[in-house]
Order: C-alpha cells, then structure tokens, then sequence
C-alpha cells in the first residue's frame, strides 16, 4: 500500500542540508512574523504558512506568494525559539513548487532563478544583462522605464561591464552539473 | 605578509568593481596578499537554492576546493552572499559526511576534491581579526573628522550563524568606523534586510525595504552609509532614485563601501579606491566625494 506522507513530512524531505529542521515542532508563537521585514508583502504570514503545512493545506500554501517574497535575510531563523530554520524552510517551499511547476501566476521569482541556473550553466558567471532580458518581459511598461534609466547610468557610468565574462573550464563545471542534474542540451 | 585566497564574487567584477579596487588597496596598505582564486564561479547568491540544494552547496564547493588547492589556509570574500554560501557549504562538508561524498562526486569532473579545510570569513571579519584595530589605526593618516556613517551590516554578513556571534547587536562596524575617526551613528536598522534580489523579483517589496533604511539613516543624522555587500550597496545606492519617484521622497544620502572609508582615511587616491565609480545618482557620488574628503 502507498504510504499518504504528510506535507510536512514532504518539506522536510526537500530540505537535506539542514535535516533535522523541526518544522512540525512550531508553537505558532508569531516570532517569525513579527521579525520578517517582507510581510507586508506576503499572502499568509510565516506563522501562519508553518501552521498551514502542518495542517496539510498543500494547495493553499503552493498558491501563496509567501515564500518567494522571502529575501533570505534569515532574521526569522536566529529568532525562531523552536530551532527552525525557517529561511530554509522557505527555500524548501520554492524548491518543491518549482519540482511541481506550481506556483501563483505571475512571480517572477521562478523564472529568475531558472534563468540565473541556466546562465552558470552557461558561462560560469552571473551577468546582469542577460538575467535583465529574463525578468524585463514581466514587468510592466513603466517599470521598464525605470529600469532602463537604471540601466543605462550603469552603463555609462562604467559600473557594468558590456560583455559577459565566461570561466575558463565551463565545459569540466557542465560536467559537474550533470552529475547533480539533467541539464540537456548546454551550449 | 600573509596571503588570502581572495573570493571577489561576480558582483566585484561589475556593479562592485569599487569594493573590489578598495578592497585590494586597503589589504595592501595592511600587509595582506589576497590572490584571487584562479577560474572561480557564480556562488549562486539566492538563486541556485530554489532549484536544487546539491547543486547550490557543490557550486560552493567548487571554489572552496580550488581555494584548498592553493595550500593557503584562509579563504576571505568581500560579499555577504557569496561569504555566507561559502560558510555554510564548508560547515556542512564538515558535518555531512554523505553530502561531502556527492559534491565530491561531481567535482570529481572538474578534478577537483573538496575537504572543508579553508577558514572562511568575510572580508571585514579578516581586516578586524587578522590585522587589528591597532594596526588599522596606525595607517590612519587622513582621519574621517567625526563623519556621521551609519553602519549597514545588512543580512548575512551577521546571519544565519549563532554560535559564537552576537547576531543581534553587532559592534565591530562601529569599532572599526571609530579608528577611522569617524562617528558611527545609532542605526537601528544596522543589520535589517536591504530586500537583496527581492529588487529584481518584486520590485514593490524591495523599495519599500530600501526606503526604511534610508528613512532610518536619516533620522540619525547619517552624512553617509557604509556597505559591506554589493547587494546591499546597489539596493540602497543605485535604487535609490526609484525610492524618491515611488514615495515622493528627497533621500540624498551617499553610499560606500567600507574599505572606500578605510582607503580614504588612509590616505588612498579616491581613483584607486574607486571613489570616480560611483555614479548613480551623479549628485549623490559628488557629495559623497564631498563628505569624505571634507
């Protein structure tokens, strides 16, 4: 028979590097909450997300924004009196969404850091210019605007570098990813 | 003079390229050789993490293990982020035998093997511990006239580690501003979020952090904000003219990075400190120039 694990158990499991994360030892105490600086911006606060895993509400926390408004400052994870490393529960959460390819429309959390994997991939280094054409499309006319005013400062000022920078054995780090992942076709 | 394997991070080579030309300078001027290590990689900021966890620690890893390489025994980043994943991958190849075992497996196809030998700190953290505040003050030559910094540690500079450190009332910033002759301020906000790549991914969020950190230096009568991130360093600099067009704000404040006051106090060109980089916004790098060399 096909054991039913529970969403907390399945969170757990994304989190390898810090296992023994006792996220169902929450007390709901609100710490978290109270010390995340990007709450305003979430749907369910991170006390509430943590009581919505454990009480098995898969859909709901998977539609939330929560977790991919986390900046990863991890103020909620020194705080946390029960020992969670929350911040890396919220990773947990935006692996297992991107595993499932479900999240709420319109992030542009997702797309970002499936191009930022494929830009290393690709050359080894990050290079904003290229992570730029990834998320602009996203934004809205006048947030290009803006950008783009950024942008060009940057530029002109000589803060940003016209050309991407390519390490030296890419093709020994490709190897090295597909040891990890499959990553297909990489040129 | 001891040498340091120097992790710049892909932030020093473009938008932080003044971190990376102070931080040389001022390494130099305190008898430190950092040589960068050779082919590093992106350590993955925040961004591997979401789409796999081996890869995010074995492309961590991948530095350390051409850091072991070298023989050198300290391995010192000037990013907060590329310092934190520096840290706790080498932590963790140290706990977790089973996950040394798989990144070394995918090392493996770069020839290279990783044992979580290096000493890794950030940048300030080898300036303060390694040379010394005395040693510091001794190359002070051009003191900072009682400049009103606040200093901005920002996250992960001071997070996720508890063991051995006071995570929520850091001191050595303003330590290391009072041997420069500076005057830290109280900054509440010292070691809040600055929304790190929240800017990208949500705009609205991330401005919203920034303008309380502005708000906050100004209530304390900052002239100026130091950095010890590049992340941190854009965010507030070079965003915060869309803070102004957002809020309807007037925030006019310079940002730098430490070791631009470190050079500038001690006597450094403010062309080889990178001073002449700050750009955006063009007021801004002016009054910067003004309010150091003053």
């Amino acid at each position: 028979m096909a054991v039913e694990y529970s969403f907390s158990k399945e969170i757990g499991d994304m989190m390898y590097a810090s296992h023994k994360n006792p996220i169902t030892e929450c007390l709901q105490c609100g710490t978290c909450s109270g010390t995340c600086p990007a709450i305003e911006f979430m749907d369910h606060s991170p006390r509430k997300i943590i009581g919505m895993i454990k009480a098995n509400l898969k859909e709901e926390v998977l539609s939330s924004n929560t977790y991919w408004s986390c900046a990863s400052c991890y103020h909620c994870t020194v705080r946390c009196p029960a020992g969670i490393d929350i911040t890396e529960m919220m990773y947990a959460l935006k692996r297992y969404s991107m595993w499932k390819g479900q999240f709420k429309p319109g992030l542009i959390g997702p797309d970002f850091s499936e191009s930022f994997v494929k830009m290393i991939v690709n050359s080894g280094r990050s290079y904003e210019p290229i992570l730029a054409a990834t998320y602009l499309p996203k934004y809205s006319a006048s947030a290009i605007i803006q950008e783009a005013i950024t942008a060009s400062g940057l530029v002109l000022g000589g803060k940003m570098s016209l050309f991407p920078k390519k390490i030296k054995r890419i093709k020994n780090l490709q190897n090295a990813v597909r040891r990890i992942l499959p990553l297909g076709d990489v040129s | 003079m001891k040498a340091y394997a120097y992790y710049p991070g892909c932030s020093l080579e473009s938008l932080g390229k003044s971190y990376h030309l102070s931080t040389l300078e001022v390494a130099t001027k305190l008898g430190m050789e950092f040589a960068e290590l050779e082919d590093w990689n992106c350590c993955g900021a925040t961004a591997y993490f979401p789409v796999d966890e081996l890869l995010s620690y074995t492309l961590s890893a991948r530095n350390l293990a051409i850091a072991e390489k070298t023989g050198l025994t300290d391995f010192v980043a000037p990013c907060s982020a590329c310092f934190k994943n520096a840290y706790t991958t080498n932590k963790y190849l140290n706990s977790d035998p089973d996950l040394a075992d798989h990144i070394n497996f995918a090392l493996e196809a770069d020839n290279l093997h990783v044992q979580g030998t290096m000493h890794v700190r950030h940048l300030i953290e080898v300036l303060l511990e390694d040379a010394g505040l005395e040693t510091i003050k001794s190359q002070v030559s051009h003191p900072l006239n009682d400049l009103h910094v606040a200093p901005y540690y920002g996250c992960q500079l001071v997070r996720p580690r508890k063991l051995d450190e006071n995570v929520e009332s850091p001191h050595y910033f303003e330590d290391l501003l009072s041997a420069l002759g500076a005057s830290p301020v109280e900054f509440e906000s010292r070691t809040r979020c600055c929304g790190g790549s929240l800017i990208i991914t949500n705009r609205a969020a991330a401005l919203d952090m920034v303008k309380i950190l502005l708000q906050d230096a100004t209530n304390s009568h900052a002239q100026i904000i130091a950095t010890t991130c590049p992340m941190c360093n854009v965010n507030l600099e070079v965003y915060q003219n869309q803070v102004n067009r957002e809020f309807g704000t007037n925030y006019s404040i310079p940002v730098v990075y430490f070791t631009q006051l470190m050079g500038s106090a001690f006597g450094c060109s403010p062309k080889s400190l990178g001073i002449s980089k700050e750009i955006i916004p063009k007021a801004l790098a002016k009054s910067q120039m003004e309010v150091i060399r003053k």
